[in-house]
């Protein structure tokens, strides 16, 4: 049964959803990728069949409306890390895709006390000219638009934002634009934020995912954090998955993440 | 009424396969398309056309700013100005305008736009723009989400370095400074007349109401499609308890004189098809992203002139894909029908334009007399016989009621330049 609180971060009200039970396991916290959830779905599911499974929304993300108070990188990480301080369970195994993903590696390296184990899928962050990452900024508009780009089956987006009976289409779309909007306040224009040059602070075992089929983040971005990162990192790849693997491949992507996370060679 | 000669600059030898084989007029237009020897030309043709129209008698001439565009070839506006304060010496110079948020530090507006008024002897009209998203977020790389906001805060301390008697630390949220102190200060006291070139959001009718700005709306797209935005503008003006002073608005329509009707629709119909064409072949990509527009403008469902013109271009060859008279169409007929350009005789269009002023209540009109690849010969052609045929029909429009606040006033006896040996 999902469970939905709030918790209060920078006197602003986030929205927490929650399932699941831990023994003697830390929770796993996870970041959602570009566009944020609007619930929960099929992935947390799996996730939580054997943990708590800790979901805070991001500024701007479906579940925590205000983000314009954020001007630059270091009020999002200083946001990032009192959300996790936040739910007050500390160290969290701390799960974070795409934008999220770029937080929970900041989070790691400045607040590294909050983490017990880091999971990055597609963390956007770096940036190569050569092999540029898909600009999701100059996209053609319609509603396959995004879609067909951060997912290997858009079908698979369009069932996580199907607009439930009884809501307005127009508030769920202001809500995918405002969501999108502050991924731009964090992230434009997706370039290099400098996070390379503080990963040598990162020590946790990491696990270091991607879709097969990422069409925004090439391959060789994930090579850079695994590059970067201090501690010992198991990297891999899901298969039939686009940039968002927590909506194409729910199943892979939570076996992976529950064999990390099991797995006594990672453990703290 | 107040008839404005505007120029969009645009380079004149993009192929008749434009459409089909580059990606787009903006932002990433095929540099190779591009000859500086016939840029040069055209600079000095263009220039001259704006010289010529102060001179038959047009009341400003005006420019604007565009960036890595092939139909706009402004990326600096000031520089223009500044050659038209030289060689001009009554119309008013209107930059329609600088978009604010591009320039770091601001100050640097209010110091070019203060020299200009200087140089002119108080002839500026000191346009303020955003800035379309191909300027603004992919050009010149600002973030969508905080573009707004620099705009608001740039104007601000635009508007307090003209104004502020002495030196003052600036502490904005993306600006600090710890002096500002500009020189020049301009002529015109307490500063130029401030117009805002904008799209049809309500958040910008009502903030232009709040500092009793001029608001302009440069649509490519004519006065019938143009007609329900400023009807908007008006009723809005109408809530919050202004005057219907038609000076209060400024328009931009394209027009097409010939001596008769005839001539005008054999004289102007390729370089309009060339505009409609070949200048707005805008990749539909650069038009939407996600943070430019507010949420009450996605709510509003209000479409911005940019989505338009994108719209346009994605359009199937062979007609119009917009339905209800706007966006879409590149062949002359209807490019006529829709209202994009008014063409006729030196009585026809006196008449339409006379209709358009009184309908859409606009006192400041902006006027295209050349546009795509139009030849300065026909440019001046159209310039002239606009300003001895048509102007003086309609100059009187609105002057015995209203009182246009928003106009330049310059200097009584203003220097000029001597005679080159």
């Amino acid at each position: 049964m999902v469970c939905a609180t709030t918790v209060e971060v920078g006197g602003r009200t986030v929205r927490v959803l929650e399932e699941g039970e831990s023994a003697n396991t830390p929770p796993a916290v996870f970041l959602a990728g570009i566009g944020g959830l609007p619930g929960w779905i099929p992935f947390l599911d799996r996730l939580a069949a054997s943990r708590r499974v800790v979901v805070p929304s991001l500024p701007g993300f479906p579940g925590a409306a205000e983000f314009r108070h954020l001007d630059t990188l270091l009020d999002w990480i200083v946001r990032a890390v009192e959300t996790v301080e936040a739910l007050d369970e500390a160290p969290v195994d701390l799960i974070g895709s795409s934008v999220g993903g770029a937080l929970a590696a900041e989070v790691a390296a400045l607040a590294g006390g909050l983490v017990n184990r880091l999971v990055l899928i597609a963390p956007f962050g770096v940036f190569d000219a050569d092999e540029p990452s898909a600009d999701i900024w100059a996209q053609v508009p319609g509603p396959d638009a995004i879609p067909n780009l951060v997912c290997d089956d858009p079908e698979a987006w369009k069932a996580a934002w199907k607009v439930p009976d009884g809501a307005d289409a127009l508030d769920w779309q202001v809500m995918h634009a405002r969501a999108l909007e502050a991924s731009a306040r964090l992230l434009f224009p997706f370039g290099d934020t400098g996070v390379v040059s503080r990963l040598h602070r990162v020590r946790h075992p990491t696990l270091l995912l991607r879709g097969a089929n990422d069409r925004v983040l090439p391959a060789s971005y994930n090579e850079r954090f695994r590059a970067a990162l201090a501690g010992p990192v198991r990297a891999g790849t899901i298969a039939n998955a686009g940039h968002l693997p927590e909506l194409d491949a729910p199943d892979d992507l939570a076996r992976q993440i529950n064999a990390f996370l099991a797995d006594q060679e990672f453990a703290q | 009424m107040k008839n404005l000669w505007f120029h969009l600059m645009p380079y004149k030898d993009l192929p008749d396969d434009f459409r089909d084989q580059h990606p787009s007029v903006w932002v990433d237009i095929d540099a190779d398309l591009l000859d500086a020897k016939r840029v040069h030309q055209h600079y000095n043709e263009f220039l001259d056309e704006l010289e010529y129209a102060g001179e038959a008698g047009f009341d400003g001439i005006c420019c604007n700013e565009h960036h890595q565009n092939g139909y706009g070839l402004m990326p600096s506006p000031n520089l223009i100005a500044s050659t038209l304060t030289r060689r001009t010496a009554a119309p008013a110079i209107c930059v329609m305008g600088n978009s604010l948020a591009l320039y770091n530090p601001p100050t640097r507006v209010a110091e070019e736009f203060a020299m200009l008024d200087c140089m002119s002897g108080g002839r500026l009209i000191a346009g303020f723009p955003v800035g379309t998203p191909m300027d603004t977020i992919f050009a010149y790389g600002r973030n969508p989400s905080q573009l707004r906001e620099r705009y608001y805060e740039a104007h601000d301390l635009v508007m307090r370095a003209w104004q502020e008697p002495k030196t003052f630390a600036f502490d904005g949220r993306y600006n600090q400074l710890r002096y500002v102190n500009v020189w020049p200060r301009p002529v015109q006291q307490p500063h130029p007349p401030v117009w805002i070139p904008g799209g049809g959001s309500v958040e910008t009718w009502r903030w232009c109401a709040e500092k009793d700005y001029v608001y302009s709306y440069l649509s490519y797209f004519g006065y019938k499609a143009g007609a329900a935005t400023m009807q908007g503008f008006w009723d809005e003006m109408d809530r919050l308890g202004k005057d219907r002073n038609p000076y209060r608005a400024g328009f931009l329509q394209f027009v097409a004189v010939g001596e008769t009707e005839q001539e005008a629709l054999e004289l102007y119909r390729e370089p309009a098809e060339y505009f409609y064409g070949r200048c707005l072949h805008v990749n539909p990509k650069w038009a939407s992203p996600a943070g430019y527009q507010s949420e009450a403008t996605i709510r509003a469902k209000v479409q911005s002139q940019v989505a338009l013109a994108a719209q346009a271009s994605a359009a199937p060859k062979g007609g119009p894909a917009h339905r209800g008279g706007m966006g879409a169409a590149r062949d002359w007929k209807d490019i006529l029908d829709l209202g994009y350009v008014i063409a006729g005789d030196p009585d026809q269009v006196a008449e339409r334009i006379r209709e358009v002023c009184v309908n859409l209540n606009v006192g400041h009109l902006m006027l295209l007399c050349q546009f795509g690849n139009m030849s300065t010969e026909l440019a001046k052609y159209n310039t002239r016989l606009y300003a001895e045929r048509v102007l003086p029909q309609i100059a009187d429009l609105f002057d015995d009621q209203w009182q246009d606040r928003w106009w330049p006033q310059p200097l009584a006896e203003r220097a000029s330049p001597r005679e080159l040996a």
